[in-house]
């Protein structure tokens, strides 16, 4: 399946997705639905855990961020830009305290889906019945995205992990606003083409810094995308070309720049300092207010 | 990759691949030895062994011994869980040589069986089986996987393919190796479906077979 062919299937896009991916599978396109439903319940869970919680991750580094925006005064008197931004780090906040969660395509990318669908739904009073279908075609473009590039930050640098969440998202927003399948494959496109480039550069290898936060801008970033794409928007360059692009930058992409905590704001001093901390080589005051390993 | 794995698994976090990953690979030689763990030692190489402690690789990996899924609520507190049910489990850095980063070893003993997996984590809660009792395999556990020991004789894929089509499932792929010609081959059957009970209890009276599992599938797609 290619952005191409979702983009001129049929409307909806997800009913489309659906029907290949049960033909692939064998699975039953029922079955696939009610598991969707499921997961919707389990994102909608890890929200609610993670907007109540400040409790610190294994390292220390993050655990008060969704809380923290969620319990401030809404300074943009801008709520659906609070609500996304805080739900997609209730999520990766959850994640990082080793809470239950849907990887959505990734641990590290999970709030993002959340933090978009299930803002904007909550924003608009849309039931959580109606956010079924949008998932599906987020786990379309998904697949499609990784049938092209990779999808881990490992192997593309973060543009392959965020991006495609980001993707995802824009393109489950889109339909679930009533857009056609083209307007939500040139939403998942505009939000790749603005990840080109990404790299992965979590302190001491921890799916947390920049991980948490970097869910709450790129859940904004899909939302984003989406709005172009309602308003008739398109992105310029075709989106298989933009999967091409996005597969070419990630090959080009030095290792230390895919998550191997090398490159980036993992290599500045306190990023170095939490490496040696958790490896077990650092003494005295650890940054930020770290917290000590639970185990030995 | 279906719809269910890109929005999925769900999972105790935080990496797919440091946790979730590496409970499918514990999962993987809890199937295969069969029976109740007693004793494990779990070799981490490269990025498992560097950054494996603060992403729950340690808790993971103990948590797919005990036959925890990645969501399992238990699977951070898995080495209680693995004390009381008398698992005891030393864990060991390794250079496992010009592997994919994220692998381990897992050497896993019961009262009576046991086991060695090698196992890689690929991303996004994938897996790719490497080594299992010492022999070279190449599966994902994304379907129903049956893996046989024999002594390497002529025919012996032959019997083994036809037993498969006369229990009515279908073969995926299928990897074989041996030690030597005449030696102990293993040979890693992916199935569209499970095998019946009649077929694995039928590959166990075959004199020559001298080990049988199935590995159920770990995916959700």
């Amino acid at each position: 399946m290619t952005l191409e062919e979702l983009m001129n299937a049929p409307a909806p896009a997800s009913a489309w997705v659906l029907a290949q991916d049960c033909q692939e599978t064998g699975l039953n396109p029922e079955d696939i639905r009610a598991e969707m439903a499921r997961r919707i319940g389990e994102m909608r869970a890890s929200i609610e855990r993670g907007l109540k919680s400040d409790a610190k991750s294994i390292t220390g580094m993050v655990g008060w961020n969704a809380k923290g925006l969620w319990d401030a005064p809404d300074v943009l008197n801008a709520p659906l830009l609070r609500r996304v931004q805080a739900y997609a780090m209730a999520v990766n906040e959850e994640n990082a305290r080793m809470g239950r969660i849907v990887a959505a395509p990734t641990a590290g990318s999970a709030g993002t889906i959340p933090g978009a669908l299930i803002g904007v739904a909550d924003h608009l009073g849309i039931p959580d019945e109606r956010l079924v279908d949008p998932l599906i075609l987020a786990a379309g473009v998904g697949k499609a995205i990784s049938k092209r590039m990779f999808i881990s930050g490992a192997a593309g640098g973060c543009q392959a992990e965020i991006g495609s969440s980001a993707a995802m998202a824009a393109a489950a927003v889109t339909e679930l606003l009533g857009g056609t399948p083209r307007a939500c494959v040139h939403a998942a496109s505009l939000a790749l083409m603005n990840t080109i480039g990404l790299v992965c550069d979590p302190v001491g290898g921890y799916v947390e810094v920049p991980c948490v936060s970097r869910n709450a801008f790129y859940a904004v970033h899909a939302i984003s995308a989406a709005q172009l794409a309602l308003a008739q928007l398109e992105s310029f360059i075709p989106p298989d070309e933009v999967l091409g692009a996005m597969a070419s930058v990630g090959r080009m992409m030095p290792p230390e720049l895919r998550e191997t905590a090398e490159g980036g704001l993992a290599q500045t001093p306190t990023g170095l300092a939490v490496t040696a901390r958790m490896e077990g080589k650092g003494d005295g005051e650890l940054p930020g207010g770290m917290v000590e390993l639970p185990m030995a | 990759m279906s719809l269910l794995d890109m929005i999925g698994p769900v999972m105790i976090g935080p990496s797919s691949s440091h946790t979730a990953g590496a409970c499918r690979l514990g999962l993987v030689a809890h199937h295969l030895l069969g029976e109740a763990p007693r004793r494990a030692v779990i070799g981490l190489h490269a990025s498992f062994a560097k950054t494996g402690r603060g992403h729950g690789t340690h808790l993971a990996l103990v948590a797919g011994l005990l036959g925890f899924s990645p969501d399992d609520p238990r699977l951070p507190h898995a080495f209680e869980e693995a004390q009381a049910a008398g698992l005891s489990v030393e864990f060991k850095d390794v250079d496992l040589g010009d592997v994919h980063p994220n692998t381990a070893h897992i050497d896993l003993h019961g009262d009576t069986q046991h086991v060695t997996v090698q196992g890689s984590s690929t991303g996004g809660g994938v897996i790719q089986v490497t080594q299992v009792q010492g022999l070279g395999v190449n599966f994902s556990g994304a379907s129903p996987t049956v893996l046989l020991r024999y002594t390497d004789a002529v025919g012996m894929i032959a019997r083994i393919a036809t037993t498969i089509a006369a229990d009515g499932v279908n073969i995926a792929a299928l990897t074989c190796t041996r030690e030597n010609r005449g030696g102990q081959a293993l040979l890693a059957i992916e199935l569209d479906a499970p095998l019946s009970e009649q077929a694995l209890a039928f590959f166990n009276h075959w004199p020559d077979t001298n080990w049988v599992r199935l590995l159920p599938k770990l995916m959700d797609g």
